[in-house]
């Protein structure tokens, strides 16, 4: 019997594990190996250069840039998706009428829920190639063209939008437009999350509350709002890992794929920028590794200050 | 809303009649009540503009001439409908072939991926062997590392494999398979691990002493009751494989003489930058449209497992 087992466990794992190993693991490993060399690519030649390329980071200015950039998409996407998600949730389950059964949702609600989620199922590929065509820097363009029809903006002096490196709030003006897609794109998911999570609270502490004589914006703020902390956090964790990911549209929509002059670089840009039009692999890797330690110590970071006690019900 | 109809409501109105007097509700009772009913469905329709009125506009630019695409941008009704701007897309700009090719690869990544992620999860969900953490681990670690860290040595290791084996070199279906799968894994396996949890083991049990063996007793027992979990999964696999775009631009590259074997949101991406020399915009907006069409359709028919099924992946 426990030798069946043994041949069944292993018959099971060997073709997941194996294709695991070969596609994912295995170029991870190569990735930490190569970024001690000085490997270009697409040459035999590579050398051992110890931390070298990691020395390097500190003083890359592109590096320090994109960093700023990546800090700026990580506090930023979260912060607006969330707050528009759950105001969204609010509106659609707390704006509703008030009658014996206590404080309705809206009237159609069901529907607005579908429209909001519709970007959530399109590729960020189509969303990128979309965005780019209503972010066109002349009349032809969806937001330039609406605002030019009320007067809002000069004929002759559109939005440039993508190619607009000027600073706003010190931040280039193409991150903040970039920074509007993703909320743009995010925030239907996330209200949908979240008022999935507000639903499942059960009504007896609304009622309870209710006999207490509070209001709908009593109970939001006083109840839903910290029942929803564990829901919210977990929604803060992934949309991180989505705010290092904005490459699709910085690679997709940016002129020179991180432009204009270096304005919307962000990490992975930088790794594409130098692996495959510098030509400089070990150093990418080495980037690529950084941005992993990164990404992982913020992960635990994240975890660690939104770890808090479960209210069970 | 409006208050015509209420001849109750005014500012200062105490609550009406009938209600408890608990209910003096803080937010206000009738007209504050009233008003932010009508402010919530104004601003919840503003959002829902803004989320359809980009999608209508690409939809409705396809249908336009060139001409028109300039002329009046912003216009949601073509003077003409022009059907031929798909036929362009669908031959010239090869979505056509690009969506045969999606099609074919999605078929088989989704099939291993669900096949192979739940064998792999259900062995360490409900099996103890040594090592069983270990292999659980290195899976949940590809959670967390970019993508874009592996992009140099899977390319490199793609391309070593197609000198030997040509069927899985780059450019290749199967080889995008192999791949996605492989990449699919790490969020399948935790994901339906968790699920083979909390299947209670008296059937199993029960299985097992009717005789049952190992793989007999998870593809006629533990899968089929493990059903919902692979719904949530295989939703969110589909979209996230048909959305994928990074490891296809990345792997398959035809080469000149080689047939274009690319996927559908690669193929966008050039569209995207050859419509930009030829002006074809309505053409752009025709593939775009018909990138986008099938996914929001399937969405609305299955919405509500969609829904729940995303953020299900997303509660774990």
């Amino acid at each position: 019997m426990r030798h069946g087992v043994g041949r069944f466990v292993t018959g099971f794992l060997v073709l997941p594990v194996g294709l695991y190993l070969f596609y994912v693991v295995w170029p991870f490993l190569q990735a930490a190996g190569y970024s001690l060399t000085d490997w270009g690519g697409y040459s035999d030649r590579q050398q051992f250069v110890g931390l070298e390329n990691y020395l390097r980071l500190f003083t890359d200015e592109l590096i320090r840039k994109a960093f700023w950039h990546n800090v700026f998409f990580l506090v930023t996407v979260p912060l607006c998706t969330i707050a528009l998600a759950l105001f969204l949730a609010f509106l659609l389950n707390v704006g509703g009428r008030e009658d014996k059964a206590g404080i309705r949702g809206v009237f159609g609600s069901g529907l607005y829920k579908v429209i909001f989620f519709f970007p959530q199922v399109l590729s960020l590929v189509v969303i990128a190639v979309m965005w780019q065509q209503i972010y066109r820097a002349d009349g032809q363009g969806l937001v330039n063209g609406v605002l030019m029809k009320i007067g809002l903006v000069a004929e002759d002096d559109p939005i440039t939008f993508m190619y607009d490196p000027e600073p706003f709030l010190g931040v280039p003006a193409v991150l903040w437009w970039l920074l509007l897609i993703a909320v743009w794109s995010g925030a239907g998911f996330y209200m949908v999350l979240f008022s999935a999570a507000m639903q499942s609270i059960p009504k007896d502490i609304y009622e309870a509350a209710i006999l207490d004589g509070a209001g709908r914006f009593h109970t939001f703020f006083r109840i839903t709002l910290p029942l929803l902390r564990d829901t919210v956090s977990v929604a803060w964790v992934y949309l991180g890992f989505i705010a290092l990911d904005m490459f699709a549209l910085v690679f997709i929509m940016t002129p020179s794929q991180g432009g204009p002059n270096h304005a919307s670089e962000i990490f992975a840009s930088v790794i594409h920028f130098n692996a495959f039009q510098k030509g400089q692999f070990g150093y990418a890797c080495a980037i690529a590794v950084a941005l992993a330690i990164f990404t992982i110590l913020l992960a635990a970071f994240q975890l660690r200050i939104t770890r808090r006690e479960r209210i069970e019900f | 809303m409006s208050t015509v109809t209420h001849p109750l409501a005014g500012p200062d109105q105490a609550p009406p009649t009938g209600r408890t007097p608990g209910r003096r509700a803080a937010a206000g009772g009738g007209a504050g009540a009233r008003f932010f009913n009508g402010f919530s469905h104004l601003f919840l329709a503003v959002w829902a503009i803004m989320v359809v009125y980009p999608l209508l506009w690409v939809v409705m630019s396809a249908l336009k001439t060139d001409a028109e695409v300039i002329r009046k941008p912003l216009s949601l009704f073509p003077e003409r409908l022009q059907w031929d701007n798909f036929v362009r897309a669908w031959t010239e700009g090869h979505i056509g072939s690009f969506f045969l090719n999606t099609v074919l690869v999605l078929a088989g990544s989704v099939f291993l991926t669900m096949l192979l992620g739940s064998m792999a999860a259900y062995v360490l969900a409900r099996y103890d062997f040594p090592g069983n953490r270990l292999i659980y681990y290195m899976f949940l670690s590809g959670l967390t590392l970019p993508i874009y860290l592996a992009a140099v040595p899977l390319f490199k290791g793609v391309y070593n494999m197609g000198v030997t084996l040509p069927f899985l070199g780059p450019n290749k279906h199967l080889m995008l398979i192999l791949v996605y799968v492989a990449w699919s894994l790490a969020f399948t396996v935790f994901f339906m691990h968790s699920f083979f949890r909390t299947l209670p083991t008296a059937i199993a049990e029960a299985g097992m002493v009717d005789g049952a063996s190992h793989s007999r007793l998870f593809f006629s027992v533990m899968l089929p009751m493990a059903k919902p979990g692979l719904i949530s999964i295989g939703i969110f696999n589909v979209l996230g494989q048909w959305n994928q775009w990074y490891l296809p631009t990345l792997l398959m590259q035809s080469v000149a003489g080689e047939p274009k074997n690319q996927v559908i949101s690669q193929g966008l991406i050039e569209l995207s930058v050859n419509q930009g020399y030829q002006s074809d915009w309505s053409g752009l907006f025709a593939g775009v449209t018909m990138a986008m069409l099938p996914v929001l359709i399937v969405y609305i028919v299955f919405q509500r497992q969609v829904q729940s099924g995303l953020t299900a992946g997303v509660g774990k």
